[in-house]
């Protein structure tokens, strides 16, 4: 019965979408001339946070989200050259959630690269993520330019060993954003050696795209929104022409430029997360380049949720957030400019009163 | 009802008069410093139910869209739910949550995990100026 249903749901939305023209995705494009046959696009997947509730039942709302995501991407024409999954495919790290999860993703068409989330890791510390998908650093190149992927999440030593009497309690513990008892995120010594030799190869005119997990920029430690090497990440990425980082873990949109790196965050496809600025009892550093999201219509299940489409004509990207239940946004790195530029509210006076959070 | 209710209302009464000179609008620091301990006891029950301590059928937990008990808007409330097309207090917001994202049972609006809930819900939007209505 729910079979069918879903089906059928599916077949609608789908067609709906088809008619319309238009996707709700969220496409990275790397750009390096309006005709160029390097030009390229990709999808970007994230935060879908399977959660195992007991037997073969699963949260219905985070199912739905990635079901949905997919579907979509499944419609990209041109076809994206592959798609990145930005992490926390699982809630809490369990076999059960990542395998339903791998599951709905494996009905994407073209290749998926992963990215380990905090939700995939503190349980078994990645090992059965790993065991399926790989190694969770790596890069590779791609029509030109440079892909790099980072374990951002890992944490001091003695959290994540010594601090907590079971595996599942350190992943309860982790899996609580607001928590009071977390440690901040951080690449660490190990990862950042291998990303220099990695770096070390390739000429400081390639176009860099890296992956993270969490930002590799500071925003607001309280919900680790926040990776605590972020400098020293920088650091290594200063010396080449251009460079994107694209992340995860935040559920909502956020985008800005240090120097030579833009970032761009990616949307969740389960649930959107208020901005740290609405925590009225802390401080947090929003890049002041991001038009927010606008505040979630919680009586639509599927509003600031979403997922992104990118190019790459440029060297740089241009993120097309795709919104179901909501208007598309697109974030393109403007030349000019010099940083990410939101097409249609970046000016003060085009902002509309959703975008309002408080 | 009646007959239940005269008797508490007699010794009442005699407590009253019982008390004798005691004014009923004198405390001591002791006095406030208790008030706010049982405050400060709900909002810590209440900070437990919404972080997984509510009972959720399907696991879902309040902090999981609210962190810190953000966008709740405690402050706008009642307020005109514009989603129920009527004026709401907080309480049944949050009983939406609970039926809709937590697929659970609602709670009477004076239960004590609901005041509990709020508690906490208020404590961490403490300083906010009231702005009842705003959407």
């Amino acid at each position: 019965m729910s079979k069918s249903l879903n089906r059928r749901e599916f077949l609608k939305r789908g067609s709906a979408l088809l008619a319309a023209g238009s996707l709700p995705l969220s496409l990275v494009e790397v750009a390096f001339g309006k005709n160029s046959p390097e030009n390229f696009t990709f999808a970007y997947v994230s935060d879908s946070h399977i959660t195992h509730v007991k037997g073969k039942e699963f949260v219905r709302n985070w199912d739905r989200g990635l079901i949905r995501a997919i579907a979509e991407t499944n419609l990209l024409d041109p076809r994206p050259d592959f798609v990145f999954y930005g992490g926390d495919i699982a809630q809490l790290g369990k076999r059960e959630e990542i395998d339903h999860g791998l599951e709905i993703l494996s009905a994407l068409r073209g290749d998926v690269h992963y990215v380990m989330g905090e939700h995939d890791y503190y349980l078994d510390l990645g090992d059965y993520w790993r065991k399926q998908l790989g190694p969770d650093h790596y890069s590779f190149d791609h029509k030109g330019v440079h892909f790099v992927v980072l374990n951002s999440i890992l944490t001091f030593d003695e959290w994540t060993h010594d601090k907590w009497p079971s595996a599942e309690e350190r992943m309860h513990q982790m899996a609580r954003l607001d928590n009071p008892q977390g440690s901040p995120f951080m690449v660490g010594q190990a990862q950042r050696d291998w990303l220099k030799k990695d770096l070390d190869k390739i000429s400081k005119d390639t176009p860099l795209v890296v992956l993270s997990h969490s930002p590799l920029q500071k925003i607001y430690k309280g919900w680790n929104f926040w990776t605590d090497d972020a400098e020293q990440v920088q650091a290594l990425l200063k010396p080449f022409n251009k460079v994107s980082v694209l992340y995860g873990h935040v559920h909502q949109i956020q985008y800005n430029q240090i120097g030579n790196i833009s970032f761009n965050s990616a949307m969740a496809t389960a649930w959107p997360w208020p901005y740290p600025a609405s925590y009225k009892q802390a401080a947090s550093y929003m890049p002041k380049l991001t038009v927010d999201m606008n505040r979630a219509n919680p009586f639509f299940e599927r509003d600031a949720t979403g997922w992104q489409f990118i190019n790459t004509h440029t060297g740089n990207v241009d993120v097309h957030y795709l919104l179901p239940d909501n208007t598309n946004r697109v974030v393109a790195y403007d030349r000019k400019a010099g940083h990410p530029v939101d097409s249609e509210y970046q000016a003060a006076e085009d902002r509309i009163p959703p975008q309002t959070h408080y | 009802m009646k007959t239940t209710t005269r008797p508490y209302l007699l010794l009442a009464a005699c407590g009253i008069m019982l008390a004798g000179s005691a004014a009923a609008d004198e405390f001591t620091k002791a006095d406030l410093d208790r008030w706010q301990a049982e405050y400060q006891a709900s909002v810590d029950k209440g900070e437990k139910l919404f972080h997984g301590g509510l009972k959720s059928k399907n696991t879902v937990s309040c902090d999981q869209c609210h962190p810190n008990a953000t966008n709740i808007h405690p402050e706008t409330y009642p307020k005109f739910q514009q989603q129920l097309g009527k004026v709401v207090v907080l309480g049944e917001m949050i009983n939406w949550c609970i039926m809709n994202p937590l697929e659970s049972e609602p709670l009477a609006l004076d239960d004590p995990d609901m005041v509990d809930l709020q508690s906490y819900i208020h404590w961490e939007r403490r300083g906010v100026a009231l702005e009842p209505g705003k959407h």
